[in-house]
């Protein structure tokens, strides 16, 4: 006995086998995605009053990158109504489009990462607070002590809390700081463990950025090796573009969430 | 049933082609190899997670006496934790949260659930195998990996994770060793087994029926199967996240569940701070309380195909037994936190959750009820299977009777965390979902292996297990609400009125007293299963062969396949023409008629 319904829907149903388990599986990831989205309305009720950051992402990339994602949700339909047409040459040339743009996505991404993470924030022992991206490193640890001088791009601020709302506080220009090792009794980089809300942020956008690869690696292969299957089996392979495609638009749709939760809200 | 039966030989003549050994034992994606090798390793995984406790309870019954037997063993293999043979405090605990976690995630869920209904639920439904094979293979793939981290994480240096099965922050996040960054990502392998396994489950019932196999005409076995795969798809992945955060905590320095001034052995820890301890809470036990009626669920599915079987009668019943088990499975999202009444959580929300805890008890009763009532005028044959499962009709109710206290806020500020709860939870999942599996095993094994297992020493396993499991129990109801608490590498000996003479509350000589009757009874069920392991074994190639493919005259499809049932299962399409459970019908010449019987 061979297994039933693996391309053709079964009637009483009307689905056949893999859309049923895709959906199960998306159902589940809805779970995983809504837990960690409970967790950052916890972590933001309960945070200190005053500490909950504001326009600390970067909105334009942002929406750049929102509509980056939007458009190979198109390209994704598209390739998918090409093979239903039968028109596979249409479909190499949109599934291309969708993963090109998967990288743009992804590169883009890395870059918000790599501001992050060169981005400081130093307690001074004044009691005042810099913060900005490091332009000219000079510090040197001798004899387990920290010497010589950074320079900062950024603001000195009298309390930390100005710096988690920058605009409320009239702070938008940027000015060179210099800051003597003496001076620094601690810094940090933007990170996950800067707090709360990075940590979300980089949990968050990592986990959606971990299902935008599997995803571009899933629809890469299909649009490689993989569509050899169309020539052989044409409906069981527009199958697969379908699965797929129900996968991308629900990447697409996590980040549809999270771009105003992170950046707008 | 004839007709599959008598196409045999032609049907293996056409499809049979030897996988070889790889293929066809390791890297199989046949279901019923898949559910073998599930149960095989789960069964040695309950061994392990069994020894584990018997080395506690002689910790707790003689606290720092070198282990006898083992000790040496312990000393090689796990060095300065156990020095001398004897257990150290940070060895203790890492048993007790290792116990939890290989009872619970990596023995009884993948028994209950991926074994039999891997090996059971295609069968039932007449389908020639799962809706995905090899994501089956991959599932089974992955809960291997995730068990080998774990038993890993045993002799890297600082042992395994030490903070409990619940792994509580910020405890789990500031114990300064690796076992417990191995058990997040072991959990996450395992988490990823069980959901791959759901999808497959769900998907499978869904699509392959077979024609005639209407939802009204499913063996409650598949319905109770059908409705856990949803728990596990839904519930698992909050702790996914949880434990994705958890990881952070501990790689990453991030404060998920690290509040602002936590002090770690008197230093300010260097966090940020600003996280919850109770958000991780509500996650763990978001999958924590769905979990408990996934060890349940699969158990009620077994034992009510054996008893329709052994009455030989109609269950009573079938539908309120459907609904009720969806029921609980709605309702077993939404009584999470009655594990948090002492958390501070609030009085409204305590009451909100005791009031979901008490509805949610009656579609069990129901079930449990409808049971009962089968056994009604039934003439019952009491064989091995038949015996586990009139077993676990009193025990369970044992467990469920005396979780009510647990269920009321009020009740349960006096008796969480102690004794109390581990007899309640363990009449539950021992006597009850682990005696429901070995009639599993009892009555299924025929179809299995071609061979029955011993009926003597099946009954010897039965009545020895029975005792021992109830000396090991009760006593523990009555340490528990003299407020005897768990988790205390001494046993309570520091609170014992002899340590402490003056102290209210101080515990007894007599309650102390019970750690070692309770240690020998641990060893008399320890003993017990000497005789179902080399039953289990030797019955393989010894056993009394069956003379038919339907030794128990049953009416459910697994039955009527040939014995063992090859690849592909059905040799033709079963069509369906009956209810499941279709005994006795006044005016048929049988007292079954099997569910592709023509009409």
């Amino acid at each position: 006995m061979e297994i039933p319904y693996t391309t053709q829907p079964r009637p009483d149903t009307g689905l056949y086998n893999a859309k049923v388990g895709i959906w199960l599986f998306l159902a589940s990831e809805v779970m995983l995605f809504g837990a960690l989205f409970s967790s950052y309305i916890l972590l933001r009720v309960g945070s200190e009053p005053g500490f909950w950051p504001h326009d600390w992402l970067n909105i334009p990339v942002g929406t750049a990158n929102t509509l980056v994602l939007i458009t190979s949700s198109i390209t994704t339909v598209m390739a998918w109504a090409s093979l239903k047409m039968n028109q596979f040459n249409k479909f190499k040339f949109y599934h291309a489009c969708t993963i090109l743009l998967a990288l743009t996505f992804v590169c883009i991404k890395s870059y918000e990462y790599h501001d992050k993470f060169t981005h400081y924030e130093v307690a001074l022992t004044n009691g005042k607070f810099v913060d900005g991206h490091m332009k000219e490193n000079h510090l040197e640890m001798k004899d387990n002590a920290l010497t010589g001088y950074a320079v900062f791009s950024g603001h000195e601020v009298e309390k930390r809390e100005e710096l988690y709302d920058l605009k409320k506080h009239h702070h938008t220009g940027h000015e060179d700081v210099k800051v003597d090792a003496a001076e620094i009794k601690r810094m940090d980089t933007y990170g996950p463990w800067h707090n709360t809300y990075t940590a979300i942020y980089f949990t968050l956008t990592g986990l959606h950025a971990l299902h935008v690869i599997g995803g571009a690696l899933v629809i890469g292969f299909l649009w490689g090796p993989g569509s050899k299957l169309y020539r052989t089996d044409p409906e069981r392979f527009t199958n697969r573009i379908e699965i797929s495609g129900l996968f991308w638009h629900f990447v697409d749709l996590v980040w549809i969430f999270l771009f105003p939760v992170l950046y707008l809200l | 049933m004839q007709a599959a039966h008598t196409t045999t030989p032609v049907h293996e003549a056409e499809h049979h082609h030897d996988p070889g050994f790889w293929r066809g034992y390791v890297f199989s994606t046949d279901h019923k190899v898949i559910g073998i090798q599930y149960g095989v390793t789960a069964l040695f995984f309950l061994l392990f997670g069994f020894t584990l406790m018997l080395m506690m309870r002689w910790q707790i019954a003689h606290p720092q006496e070198a282990v006898p037997l083992v000790g040496k063993l312990l000393e090689a293999t796990l060095g300065e934790t156990a020095k001398d043979g004897k257990i150290s405090g940070d060895l203790y605990n890492s048993f007790g949260a290792m116990h939890g976690t290989i009872m619970v995630f990596m023995a009884i869920v993948p028994l209950a659930f991926a074994a039999f209904g891997n090996y059971v639920v295609p069968l039932m439904i007449g389908a020639p195998d799962m809706a995905f094979p090899r994501v089956n293979m991959a599932s089974y793939q992955a809960y291997v990996v995730g068990g080998l981290i774990m038993f890993v994480s045993f002799f890297i240096p600082g042992g395994a994770a030490q903070a409990g099965w619940t792994s509580y922050s910020p405890l789990a996040t500031s114990i300064a060793s690796t076992g417990q960054t191995f058990w997040l990502i072991g959990m996450v392998c395992l988490i990823t087994s069980s959901l791959l396994g759901a999808v497959n489950f769900i998907a499978t019932i869904i699509q392959l029926r077979a024609p005639g196999m209407t939802w009204m005409r499913l063996p409650f076995f598949v319905w109770a199967q059908f409705v856990t795969a949803f728990l596990l798809l839904l519930a698992f992945p909050p702790l996914e996240a949880a434990g994705v955060m958890q990881l952070m905590d501990k790689v990453a320095h991030t404060s998920f569940f690290l509040p602002t001034g936590l002090a770690i052995g008197g230093n300010l820890a260097n966090i940020s701070g600003g996280g919850s301890p109770l958000l991780w809470q509500h996650l763990f036990w978001f999958l924590g309380h769905p979990e408990v009626y996934v060890l349940i669920l699969p158990a009620m599915g077994i034992v009510a195909e054996i008893i329709a079987n052994n009455t030989r009668k109609p269950l009573w019943g079938y539908k309120s037994l459907v609904y009720s088990a969806l029921t609980i499975g709605f309702l077993s999202f939404i009584v999470w936190a009655h594990h948090m009444y002492l958390t501070g959580m609030g009085t409204k929300v305590a009451t909100f959750f005791q009031t979901t805890t008490m509805i949610i008890s009656i579609p069990s009763v129901i079930i449990l009820t409808c049971m009962f009532m089968s056994l009604w005028g039934g003439s019952i044959r009491f064989n091995t299977p038949m015996l586990f499962v009139m077993a676990f009709l009193p025990m369970f109710g044992i467990g469920g009777l005396t979780g009510l206290p647990l269920g009321f806020n009020y009740s349960d500020l006096h008796l969480h965390d102690t004794y109390y709860v581990i007899a309640h939870f363990h009449y539950i999942v021992a006597p009850g979902t682990i005696f429901a599996l070995f009639a599993g095993i009892y009555y299924w094994y025929p179809k299995i292996t071609g061979r029955m297992m011993s009926e003597f020493w099946g009954k010897v396993h039965f009545w020895a297990s029975l005792i021992f499991m109830n000396l090991i129990f009760q006593p523990m109801f009555a340490q528990g609400m003299a407020g005897m608490l768990r988790r205390m590498a001494d046993g309570g000996a520091n609170y014992s009125k002899a340590k402490v003479p003056n102290a209210i509350g101080g515990l007894s000589d007599a309650l102390l007293h019970m750690h070692i009757y309770i240690l020998w009874a641990a060893v008399g069920l320890f003993l017990a299963q000497i005789p179902f392991i080399v039953n289990f074994f030797y019955s393989i190639k010894n056993g009394r062969k069956v003379t038919s493919d339907n030794p128990w005259e049953a009416t459910t499809l697994e039955w009527q396949t040939p014995t063992p049932p090859p690849h592909g299962n059905f040799a033709t399409v079963p069509e369906v023409h009956h209810g499941p459970y279709e005994y006795s019908v006044p005016g048929k010449p049988a007292d079954f008629t099997p569910q592709n019987a023509p009409v």
